[in-house]
């Protein structure tokens, strides 16, 4: 009875389909058609990701609300109760190393905080059921072969970042694009903040240098400590911090700072004089990646995970997070939708700016006496 | 049947003691041994494997002397303004308040309504270089013209002391309120004068609940975390945030489990010290009285 309700439905669905595939609405109805998924997929996907990095339309999130509706029977539990990446990896890593399930089918963790390489070597995430996924041939080239996940077998990009500097033009007053002058010039003294992240801390200051981030020796590392060290005890920086420093730059106790692209695009909203740039000696690259945590649905979490890689429901998602967007093609769909936004080089950047980024040693990011120095450097 | 409850009468005393020391093994005991036998561990995350490694101790300390005596500085000092501003408003309730004691004790603890970490980023905002109590500051030449208060040790422990305040006041209250206004009035019949009677009877008979508000405020000051991380910088970074830091950042496992073994053993030892420099006999007494 019930199988051949589905069928009856798949089979409608898939002459439709037919007409439909060149239009936007017809591949969302095609997606849901896709291999006979809704027999597969359990009643519930538990999707963990970092708040605000959805679309948000009165309290929902139209992308999951589409999917629901092209998978009947399937419901998605969206949390948003991921803030930080190690705090986040200390809750999962008692189950996890216990080989038990952390209650989610989805997780998103940045390739910089060195986790995902670190979950694939210890064995506590599943591979992708790749069969069930057509669309994730629209992953952006630059994307597909991380030295750490080379065939991304376990990792897909949700959102990539550009570390940089954002600043207060009126402030600061003259275009900062200078590592260096962030961490020397006397008018900026107590104005500063840098990232508790290393990577891009680190990064941003060894491009400064001149050295590679990508191949990190003792010699470029401690150059970059020292340097970062110089500017602390100046009284120079005044503070590390994750994302928190955007509400201290829009109300101005902070001028200038290493900043992620994306949380300068949000700010620019109500405060349109703030700027992010990519300093002239290069910035840092880091994606957020979509990881299946053992335990979890391989095949519910690789149908979800395909959904978003869809043209037009990366545009919708994109057209509010405001990061930089792994799917092709979603640019052409956002220039007639919300032109602004696919016109904007901080979210679709220019080949000028993707010749400027660079990403940071994978081996140096999971490096014990590396992580020790940083964090004495950052106070803790 | 009577001699039968009169024979078991002493399983009582037991039986009522059961539920809390059963909550006591579980969250507390259990948790402890865990913790000390991670606090003598060795290896790298998460091969950790127990090997009575008493150099975590010695390395844990050494490394983090200075967020360790600084987290004792700013509890103490926390801790010491606290009183100063807890005592005359407990005070002021206790002797002064009337039928109005409840709403000033509501008001006490009304702050505690709202989460710990919106009361401190709220500090953040009245502490902002361009907020209002900077202007004024600055205005009458207090802070220079590029001063600052957040990111400061002051605002560190403004925001420590600020957070905990209802924890000195509510002892120091309950203690004033139970004192005997016939013992001041007799004081005061004895020809004592007010400071007189204050140091002699009102002071000898409250200090349990200064006891109580110091333990209170002091032991949480010194391993909070978020008002260092919020309102300060690295300067004023305390041992939580490194203990917080070596477990979730560098998921070194055994340097943080000894880390907190010290911090609560000197802890401990700061408490017994201060015990016996007020006297846990009189304490006792007053608490009697």
């Amino acid at each position: 009875m019930m199988s051949q309700g589905i069928s009856r439905k798949v089979f409608l669905r898939r002459a439709a389909a037919g007409g439909a595939m060149l239009t936007a609405p017809g591949l969302l109805r095609a997606g849901a058609a896709f291999g006979s998924t809704a027999a597969k997929l359990p009643k519930t996907i538990v999707f963990s990701n970092w708040p605000l990095y959805i679309d948000v339309k009165k309290k929902t999130h139209p992308s999951i609300l589409q999917f629901q509706k092209a998978h009947p029977g399937t419901t998605v539990r969206y949390l948003e109760d991921i803030n930080d990446n190690d705090q986040f990896f200390g809750k999962i890593e008692g189950p996890l190393s216990q080989g038990q399930s952390t209650g989610r089918d989805l997780i998103v963790l940045t390739d910089s905080s060195g986790l995902p390489q670190r979950m694939i070597q210890l064995g506590w995430v599943e591979k992708w059921d790749k069969s069930a996924m057509p669309h994730v041939k629209n992953l952006i080239p630059a994307q597909q072969h991380p030295a750490w996940d080379p065939h991304r077998d376990y990792s897909l990009p949700w959102q990539s970042i550009m570390a940089g500097i954002g600043y207060d033009p009126h402030k600061v007053g003259y275009e900062l694009d200078s590592v260096d002058k962030l961490l020397t010039d006397p008018k900026l003294k107590g104005k500063v903040t840098l990232l508790t992240q290393l990577s891009d801390t680190i990064g941003l200051v060894m491009l400064a240098n001149g050295d590679d981030p990508a191949h990190v020796t003792k010699k470029t590392w401690d150059a970059a400590v020292a340097r970062i060290k110089k500017a602390v005890q100046s009284g120079q920086i005044r503070q590390f911090t994750g994302n928190d420093y955007a509400p201290l730059l829009a109300k101005g106790d902070v001028w200038a700072a290493f900043a992620w692209s994306g949380d300068l695009v949000q700010l620019q909203v109500d405060h349109p004089g703030l700027k992010w740039v990519a300093p002239k000696t290069g910035a840092i690259f880091s994606t957020d990646n979509m990881l299946i945590p053992k335990g979890g649905n391989a095949y519910a979490a690789s149908v979800l995970a395909d959904w978003f890689y869809i043209p037009k429901i990366a545009a919708e998602v994109e057209d509010y997070v405001n990061y930089i967007c792994p799917v092709t093609g979603a640019d052409k769909i956002l220039l007639k939708s919300d032109p602004a936004v696919a016109k904007n080089p901080l979210i679709f950047p220019p080949a000028s700016l993707l010749a400027k980024l660079h990403q940071f040693d994978a081996n140096a990011i999971n490096n014990q006496k590396y992580k020790q120095d940083f964090q004495h450097l950052i106070g803790a | 049947m009577g001699k039968l409850l009169h024979r078991r009468a002493w399983v009582t005393p037991y039986a009522l003691l059961t539920p809390g020391m059963a909550w006591l093994f579980v969250f507390f005991l259990f948790p402890m041994y865990y913790l000390g036998k991670m606090a003598l561990s060795q290896g790298l995350f998460p091969l950790f494997s127990f090997g009575w490694a008493w150099g975590n101790f010695s390395y844990a300390v050494s490394t983090y002397s200075t967020q360790f005596v600084r987290s004792l500085e700013y509890a103490g000092i926390a801790t010491a303004v606290a009183l100063a501003i807890s005592y005359p408003l407990a005070y002021w309730i206790a002797f002064r308040g009337g039928r109005w004691k409840n709403l000033f004790l509501l008001l006490v603890i009304a702050p505690f309504f709202v989460t710990y970490l919106i009361r401190t980023l709220a500090w953040e905002t009245i502490l902002s270089d361009n907020g209002v109590v900077v202007s004024v500051l600055k205005d009458v030449h207090i802070l220079g013209s590029d001063g600052r208060l957040l990111a400061t040790s002051a605002a560190v422990i403004a925001g420590i002391t600020y957070n905990f305040l209802p924890f000195m006041v509510l002892p120091l209250y309950v203690s004033l309120e139970q004192i005997d206004h016939r013992l001041i009035e007799a004081a005061s019949d004895l020809y004592a004068s007010r400071p007189n009677s204050f140091l002699r009877v009102t002071l000898p008979l409250s200090l349990p609940g200064v006891f109580a508000g110091v333990l209170l405020t002091f032991i949480p000051a010194a391993g909070d975390f978020i008002n260092a991380q919020l309102l300060g910088t690295p300067q004023q970074y305390m041992i939580g945030n490194v203990i917080e830091s070596e477990f979730l950042s560098l998921r070194d496992y055994p340097t943080a489990a000894a880390l907190s073994f010290v911090l609560m053993g000197s802890i401990l030892v700061l408490v017994l010290v201060f015990a016996r420099a007020l006297g846990t006999d009189r304490l006792t007494a007053g608490t009697a009285a």
